[in-house]
């Protein structure tokens, strides 16, 4: 019984820590730090970066990732992976440009164009959920099919004809700031995701499941239920994705986005989502993605090439998982002592 | 105990033939032979011509060796993203030799190339194995980082056909006896993995480790050195396949065989190889190579547009699981009925 009760009284120990050492002392806070000093070290040494427009460009350009993050995050949660996001954002983006080049009023297309996100997620969810295939392999083969959809409806052309309204308003800023409005909608849909995943028994249910889906399941947790609504929400989220990039640029084509889950993934990693599942927080992710963009937009001001970007983006996802596993064999060492005793 | 029983000779002789008919790879086989007569009923070219029959063979060499990599990394429960990435530095690299060093050997650039791509394959490897990180995350770090290396060495710089021995890129179409020399070098590189995998113990250990890590490591295999060795040779087939890229296609740029992971994987999983470890082989990988490609070349001459190219791609990947799904449930149900009996 010794070995049973020495683990139990650590794990006590462990969340007996003031909770100002627990914030302190966690992932989430070490992203933040980096992400702050990445901040001032930019603002001080590199020319032009410390502007709005910058902030403007480097939201903008970001926002497709930290929506995607969103549901990438409770998905990785629950332990399992979805790779078909940017397809299906590329055919919720062609989706619209078709129908809207057909004739239909912008606000209908994009609404269908959601539904085909949703729908997309759907497939995902039940062949996973249903079929009870592994949703790394089945992401990786509609990752193919709908990008497939995507290029095949529209071919090599691009439909760039799309309401002034709507192409102003997804540039736009809120007021005289230098933030863009899409961070309003993605701010609103954060303080969702995050309720939904730290504040409500839905959300308990993604970590249960993570941490172990036999255990959730005789806890009374429907482990399928809730990971088909995930992949459904995360086909959605993708799909709105899609539209925001489509009107930003004014351009539906087939090849938009793409590469963009692996940026996603990447991300949402670095914020301390744990790969194996059950472990991870939404403010890790979105100053994970923050992190990630502000690095990049840093770099470029400092005339660095795009390439330098991604050996630092590579870098630093592989140090910030390599170090947790150094830390809890570190962990492991020192408390393996009072195992024996 | 008793499901062990050695086979005698004729049950062995038995189980050959209807081992055969009842493979995995069998359905594979059939469907390459369905889409190659298919297209060649509509066009004979297809098949019947110096040109056809050369591509059909010649084509799908380079992912072939990529993919046998992929499938080794695969069956021990882990997967390398990084392949891609391999084979672009690796083909850059052979062309920047043949510029620096004039006169330099062909035999010594693909040793180099071999080389060079077992390295990477050693430092994925190394971090999967010693940090005990999951191979997906390390691997698209990788990704980034070795793409971002190949970018920031190669800029916006090309390897053209003119920097290269006339000899090394005849190479590329050379032929023996009717068969291109890409096809023979692919095929001896598969025999000898598939022999190995089978045959050897060391090869039987890797379907260990994957089946169960735990498992096998209480059984006291290694390992550690197993799954680094499995990484270092599906780097080192990257980087061969990266040498025989650019004698094959002459020009080489800093993205060079990107997206090819995802065919790798694409291409172990149509073969049946799971994507989870423990089963599959690398002749099933090498067939869904063949079938990747060969759909890819069939698909115009069948008058669907080769926009559509990739969404068949991801319907196939789709298709593959499924169908190894019902498999695997047929096989389960059988061994329980039989239990029970």
């Amino acid at each position: 019984m010794t070995q049973v009760a020495a683990p139990t009284s650590r794990t006590y120990r462990d969340y007996a820590q003031p909770l100002w050492r627990r914030i302190l002392v966690s992932r989430e806070s070490a992203v933040f730090v980096a992400l702050i000093l990445v901040i001032i070290v930019a603002s001080v040494s590199v020319k032009h970066f410390a502007t709005p427009i910058t902030l403007t460009y480097l939201l903008l350009d970001i926002a497709p990732i930290l929506l995607i993050a969103l549901p990438m995050t409770l998905v990785i949660i629950t332990g399992e992976i979805d790779l078909s996001v940017a397809s299906v954002a590329a055919l919720a983006s062609v989706t619209l440009g078709t129908l809207h080049q057909s004739g239909m009023p912008l606000e209908l297309a994009a609404l269908v164009a959601l539904v085909v996100g949703a729908l997309a997620g759907a497939i995902n969810g039940f062949l996973i959920t249903v079929v009870g295939l592994p949703s790394l392999a089945v992401t990786i083969g509609t990752l193919a099919l709908f990008r497939g959809l995507a290029v095949g409806l529209l071919g090599t052309t691009a439909v760039t004809d799309f309401t002034e309204f709507w192409k102003v308003l997804a540039k736009s800023k809120i007021g005289a700031s230098a933030i863009p409005s899409v961070v309003i909608v993605i701010a609103v849909l954060a303080v969702i995701f995050a309720i939904v995943l730290h504040f409500t028994r839905f959300g308990r249910g993604i970590f249960a499941i993570g941490l172990s889906a036999e255990a959730a399941h005789f806890s009374g947790i429907q482990v399928e239920r809730t990971k088909f609504i995930l992949f459904v929400l995360s086909g959605l989220v993708s799909a709105l994705a899609g539209i925001f990039y489509t009107l930003r640029f004014s351009s539906a084509r087939g090849d938009n986005q793409t590469g963009l889950e692996l940026a996603v993934i990447a991300a949402v990693l670095l914020g301390g989502v744990s790969i194996f599942g059950g472990r991870g927080a939404l403010a890790g992710v979105l100053a994970g993605v923050l992190l990630i963009g502000t690095l990049g937009s840093a770099l470029r001001l400092a005339s660095v090439t795009s390439d330098v970007i991604n050996i630092v983006t590579g870098s630093l996802l592989i140090a910030s998982v390599v170090s947790t596993s150094v830390l809890a064999w570190i962990h492991k060492k020192r408390s393996a002592p009072n195992h024996n005793k | 105990m008793t499901t062990i029983t050695a086979p005698t000779a004729t049950n062995r002789l038995l189980s050959g033939l209807g081992g055969f008919a009842k493979a995995r790879e069998t359905g594979i086989l059939l469907a390459l032979v369905i889409v190659v007569v298919a297209a060649t009923v509509k066009n004979p070219n297809f098949v019947f011509s110096n040109d056809g029959f050369r591509d059909l063979l010649l084509s799908p060499s380079i992912l072939l060796l990529v993919a046998v990599g992929q499938a080794i990394v695969i069956i021990t429960r882990n997967v390398d993203l990084s392949v891609g990435s391999t084979l672009g530095l690796s083909a850059y690299l052979t062309g920047r030799l043949f510029i620096d060093f004039p006169g330099i050997p062909i035999i010594a650039v693909f040793l180099i190339g071999i080389l060079f791509g077992g390295v990477l394959g050693l430092v994925n490897g190394a971090l999967v194995a010693f940090a005990r990180v999951p191979a997906l995350v390390i691997t698209l770090g990788t990704l980034y980082i070795y793409r971002g290396i190949n970018v920031a060495w190669a800029g916006s710089d090309r390897i053209n056909a003119s920097d290269m021995p006339k000899s090394f890129l005849a190479l590329g179409t050379a032929q023996v006896l009717f068969i291109p020399v890409l096809t023979l070098i692919a095929v001896a590189v598969l025999l000898v993995a598939g022999w190995y995998l089978r045959n050897q113990r060391a090869g039987r250990e890797l379907y260990a480790i994957g089946s169960d890590p735990g498992a096998a490591h209480l059984y006291g295999l290694k390992v550690t050195q197993r799954v680094l060795v499995a990484f270092v040779v599906c780097g080192a087939l990257a980087g061969l396949a990266g040498v025989l890229y650019s004698a094959r296609y002459g020009t080489v740029n800093s993205q060079a065989g990107s997206g090819f992971e995802l065919e790798a994987v694409g291409a172990a999983v149509i073969g049946g190889v799971a994507i989870f470890g423990g089963s599959g082989t690398v002749w099933g990988a090498a067939l869904g190579a063949y079938l990747l490609f060969t759909i890819n070349r069939a698909l115009p001459i069948l008058g669907v547009q080769d926009f559509w190219q990739r969404a068949v791609v991801g319907a196939l990947i789709i298709g593959a699981i499924v169908l190894d799904r019902l498999l695997a449930l047929r096989q389960s149900r059988k061994l329980v009925e039989a239990r029970d009996h």
